[in-house]
């Protein structure tokens, strides 16, 4: 211990804590605040860069799952347009064949009204055609029968039954 | 070029190494006869000598006809005696470490006994020693001489300096650091997040940490400059760490919170008549205990580590009339190759512990309690 004490050298300790602190004065300007400021700076530049990063994969995956479901929603309206569509199409098809067959029927009435007609018509003339050659047949019957009296009122009395029983 | 100069570095390096350990074993190989250091009680003076701070830069000694011949080069001497200051070089001592050379400068009287330098009393022209070598008519003077420590000191802050503003610089042209810095980024890196932020908390650790990291440099360098030749015993100088401890029982003292002295001073949660004795306690732990703790730490395993190293060196002629020349040989350069890789760890780690300790009081004393 005396030993010790002996060689502790009280100039030393004087002169060791002036240059110790120059040193820690000067290390801490030139040295330690210039690289303990890059080194912060290039960690939180690091950690900013990591966020970036996480945050561009996070709208990645967004813009991907926004892509998928504008996807699914453009097939579910072509569905639906091409459902509308074949809807349509059946329609347009029933309606026009409705139509279609509304307008035969009718044409068709109309020629069964007009076949009608024209029967009608073509009857009354065969039987106007009829009566008159009957009339003329009868005329040129009458003629003859008509010269003999009895044969006359025969005839008168016979006709009249005839168009009693028509 | 960049490419050719690694491997030179790190071939440089590796002989660096090596002369780490043969520096140590070349010195008291050297002794043949006169001065010379080849018994054991020589062994012993010498490892004390080495592990002192010393006023002139030695590099090594041999011995040519008969005479002992010292190498290296002197350091200015600064001492505030009797008369003010007095400044000489060390080269006026001639090497003498007894206190026969006497430097008159100044009107004062100076001799060097055992790398201390003393001041005669007036009129005396020789030094009286007592029964323990102890000079009876001379005094220590505040000696700030550039020793070899301070020398060491200088050099080692320069060399910090120019490593870490070179790394700071090169952050301003880019974020990542090339070469050299690559080496420095991490360890700085390591002392924040390991050392500064886990023990102070995220709140207040960016105050301390610029300490913190001159300190962790500093040690560790001091300590592997310690294990090379010609190297400085700087962290085995009881007045450096004891510097480095009271910076250290000054930053946590003035940095300290309310609550910490709370707890210092009058313990909450403990009954009245505990609360003073545990002030005392906690007063000289704060006061005491802990600088003291950092301060023999450090120097005790720095100045083990010098002599155990130095010791197993010494094994070449302690041990050489048993185990022969090759034989002791032999087994002073295994164990002292082991000892010295394990000294270099223990540069680190009590670099490592000081910091850490450190970092802990100070984390302690701006502890915020907010469970009271």
């Amino acid at each position: 211990m005396e030993q010790l004490l002996n060689d502790f050298s009280p100039g030393l300790f004087i002169v060791q804590t002036i240059l110790f602190l120059l040193l820690i004065f000067l290390m801490v300007k030139f040295a330690w605040k210039p690289i303990l400021n890059s080194l912060n700076d290039r960690e939180e530049g690091i950690k900013s860069a990591l966020d970036a990063a996480e945050n561009a994969k996070k709208e990645m995956e967004n813009l991907n799952a926004d892509n998928e479901r504008l996807l699914k929603e453009a097939r579910i309206e072509r569905e639906a347009l091409l459902k509308e569509a074949r809807e349509m199409k059946d329609k347009i098809i029933s309606d026009a064949t409705n139509e279609a067959q509304e307008k035969a029927g009718k044409m068709i009435e109309q020629a069964q009204a007009a076949i009608e007609t024209e029967k009608k018509a073509a009857m009354a003339e065969l039987k106007s055609h009829v009566a008159g050659l009957s009339i003329e047949i009868a005329e040129k019957v009458v003629r003859e029968e008509l010269s003999n009296k009895d044969k006359q009122l025969k005839l008168v009395e016979d006709m009249l039954g005839e168009t009693t029983l028509n | 070029m960049k490419i050719a100069n690694k491997p030179i570095k790190s071939y440089l390096l590796i002989v660096l190494a090596l002369t780490a350990f043969f520096g140590y074993a070349s010195d008291p190989v050297k002794s043949q006869d006169g001065g010379i250091v080849d018994t054991e009680q020589e062994v012993k003076d010498y490892i004390l000598h080495h592990l002192k701070d010393s006023h002139d830069f030695h590099l090594f000694s041999y011995t040519s006809d008969g005479e002992r011949k010292h190498v290296g080069f002197p350091l200015p001497v600064i001492v505030w005696g009797e008369n003010g200051l007095t400044t000489f070089m060390s080269s006026e001592f001639h090497h003498d470490d007894s206190g026969h050379v006497i430097v008159e400068k100044n009107d004062s009287r100076f001799v060097k006994i055992h790398s201390k330098i003393y001041e005669l009393e007036e009129g005396a022209t020789t030094v009286n020693f007592d029964d323990h070598h102890h000079p009876t008519n001379a005094y220590k003077v505040l000696d700030f001489s550039i020793t070899k420590s301070v020398f060491g000191i200088l050099i080692i802050g320069l060399l910090m300096l120019l490593w870490f503003s070179r790394l700071a610089k090169q952050y301003k042209n880019k974020s990542i650091p090339t070469g050299f810095g690559r080496v420095l980024e991490p360890l700085v890196v390591y002392v924040r997040d390991e050392i500064a932020r886990p023990n102070i908390g995220d709140k207040h650790y960016r105050r301390f940490t610029g300490y913190l990291l001159t300190v962790f440099f500093f040690i560790w360098i001091m300590n592997l400059v310690g294990l090379m030749p010609f190297g400085f015993n700087v962290t085995g100088q009881l007045a450096v760490t004891a510097a480095l401890a009271v910076l250290t029982l000054i930053i946590y003292t003035f940095s300290a919170k309310k609550d910490y002295w709370q707890h210092v001073l009058w313990m909450p949660g403990v009954p009245i008549f505990v609360k003073p004795v545990l002030a005392v306690i906690e007063l000289a732990g704060h006061f005491l205990i802990k600088p003291f703790s950092l301060l023999v730490r450090l120097f005790a395993n720095i100045s083990a580590g010098h002599i155990v190293v130095m010791s197993l060196i010494a094994i070449m002629f302690t041990l050489k009339n048993e185990l022969g020349t090759v034989g002791a040989t032999g087994l002073s350069l295994v164990l002292s190759f082991f000892i010295t890789l394990i000294e270099v760890l223990v540069a680190f780690l009590q670099a490592y512990i000081f910091t850490m300790l450190s970092a802990l009081f100070i984390g302690m004393a701006v502890e915020e309690h907010d469970h009271h």
